[in-house]
C-alpha cells in the first residue's frame, strides 16, 4: 500500500516525458546529430537543478517521508562496466529512439509496437544477468 | 487561452528540466529514487529468473514502488496525448528533417500526420512487422536492456540522478551513451534505413 503514493509522480512523469517531447524518436535523432539544443536544455536544466537540490538536501539533512535518511545512490568505483555498458545502451537508445522511461510512456500513446521493444529489453536485461560473471566490470 | 490550452502547447526545455528535477526530488523524498531501467530487472525477478541466476535473486517486493511509478507513466502518457494534445507535431530542426528525408523517414508536418513522437515508417502497425523494422525494434530493445543493466542505469539513473549526485561513474556512463548513440546515429542507422 505504501507504493500507491508513487502513482501521482508516475503520471506526472509520463505527462512530462510527452510534453517535453523527450519521448520523440525525432528529438533523439536531432540530439545525436547536434542539430538542436532542445534535449541538451532539458537534461542540462534537470542536472543543474538536481545537483543544487541534492547539495541542499545533504547540507540541511532533509529526511524522507518516513523520517529516515534519504538514500542517494552512490555508484561502485570502476570504469569498464560504465563505458562498455553505457556504449551498448547508447546504441540501443539511438536505434529505438527510446530509453526505458519513455518506452513505457509511449505505451500510453497507443503505439503497440513499442511492446516488442520492452519485451526485448527485458530479454536483454535477463541475458546480462545470465552472463554477467563472464563480463569485465 | 485557458489553462488546459496553455499547458497543451509543447513545453519549453527549461520547464521540462525543472519538472524532471522536481520528480527526482519527490521520488527521493518518498524513500525511492529516480531510475527507470532497474524495473526491467525487477520484472525478470518476478518472472522467476532468480531461480536460475543469482542476479535476479533479490527481494523484488522492495522494488514494487518503482514498478508502480513506471506503470503510472503509461497513464501519464495516455493523459498527455488524450487530454493535453499539442496543436502541432514535434517541431524538429529543418536540418534533421532533411537528413531523415534522405534516409526515407518523413517528419509529420501537420497534427493529422502524427504527433512526431515515433516515425510511422518504423513503428506504425502496418509497417513494423517488416524484417528491417523488427530488427530495429527487437535489436534496439535488447541493447537497451542489456546495456542499462551492464552500466547500472540509464538516462534517469545515470544522466539525471547520478550526475546530480556528482558521481564520476555516471559521467563515464553518459560518455558511453554518447559513444554508442553517435555511432548508431551517424554510421549504423543510416545504413539500416537505406538497406
Amino acid at each position: 500500500m505504501k507504493s500507491l503514493k508513487y502513482i501521482l509522480p508516475g503520471i506526472l512523469f509520463g505527462i512530462v516525458m510527452t510534453k517535453s517531447e523527450a519521448v520523440s524518436w525525432f528529438r533523439i535523432q536531432e540530439m545525436f546529430r547536434f542539430e538542436s539544443f532542445h534535449m541538451y536544455g532539458i537534461i542540462g536544466t534537470a542536472v543543474v537543478l538536481g545537483a543544487l537540490m541534492v547539495f541542499i538536501m545533504k547540507k540541511i539533512n532533509v529526511k524522507n517521508v518516513d523520517g529516515s535518511e534519504i538514500k542517494f545512490a552512490s555508484k561502485d568505483a570502476g570504469y569498464k562496466r560504465y563505458l562498455i555498458g553505457g556504449t551498448i545502451f547508447g546504441l540501443g537508445w539511438a536505434m529505438t529512439g527510446a530509453c526505458p522511461g519513455p518506452m513505457f510512456t509511449i505505451v500510453g500513446h497507443g503505439v503497440w509496437s513499442i511492446l516488442f521493444v520492452i519485451l526485448s529489453a527485458i530479454l536483454g536485461t535477463y541475458t546480462y544477468g545470465a552472463i554477467r560473471s563472464k563480463l569485465p566490470h | 487561452m485557458n489553462f488546459i490550452e496553455f499547458i497543451s502547447q509543447p513545453w519549453h526545455w527549461s520547464i521540462s528540466g525543472v519538472a524532471i528535477s522536481l520528480i527526482m526530488f519527490i521520488l527521493l523524498w518518498f524513500g525511492g529514487g529516480f531510475g527507470a531501467s532497474s524495473n526491467l530487472r525487477t520484472l525478470c525477478a518476478i518472472g522467476g529468473a532468480g531461480h536460475k541466476h543469482s542476479f535476479f535473486d533479490f527481494d523484488w517486493k522492495s522494488q514494487i514502488w518503482n514498478l508502480v511509478f513506471i506503470f503510472s507513466a503509461i497513464i501519464g502518457g495516455f493523459i498527455a496525448v488524450t487530454y493535453l494534445p499539442s496543436p502541432e507535431p514535434v517541431q524538429i530542426s529543418q536540418a534533421t528533417q532533411d537528413y531523415l528525408q534522405s534516409v526515407g523517414v518523413s517528419t509529420p508536418q501537420t497534427i493529422d500526420q502524427g504527433f512526431g513522437f515515433v516515425p510511422s515508417e518504423i513503428y506504425a502497425m502496418e509497417n513494423f512487422l517488416s524484417a528491417k523494422n523488427l530488427f530495429l525494434l527487437l535489436g534496439g530493445g535488447f541493447l537497451v536492456g542489456f546495456g542499462t543493466r551492464y552500466a547500472g542505469g540509464c538516462t534517469s539513473g545515470h544522466a539525471i540522478s547520478g550526475l546530480s549526485n556528482l558521481q564520476i561513474p555516471s559521467l563515464i556512463a553518459v560518455i558511453g551513451f554518447f559513444i554508442g548513440g553517435l555511432f548508431m546515429t551517424w554510421i549504423i542507422l543510416p545504413a539500416i534505413l537505406t538497406f
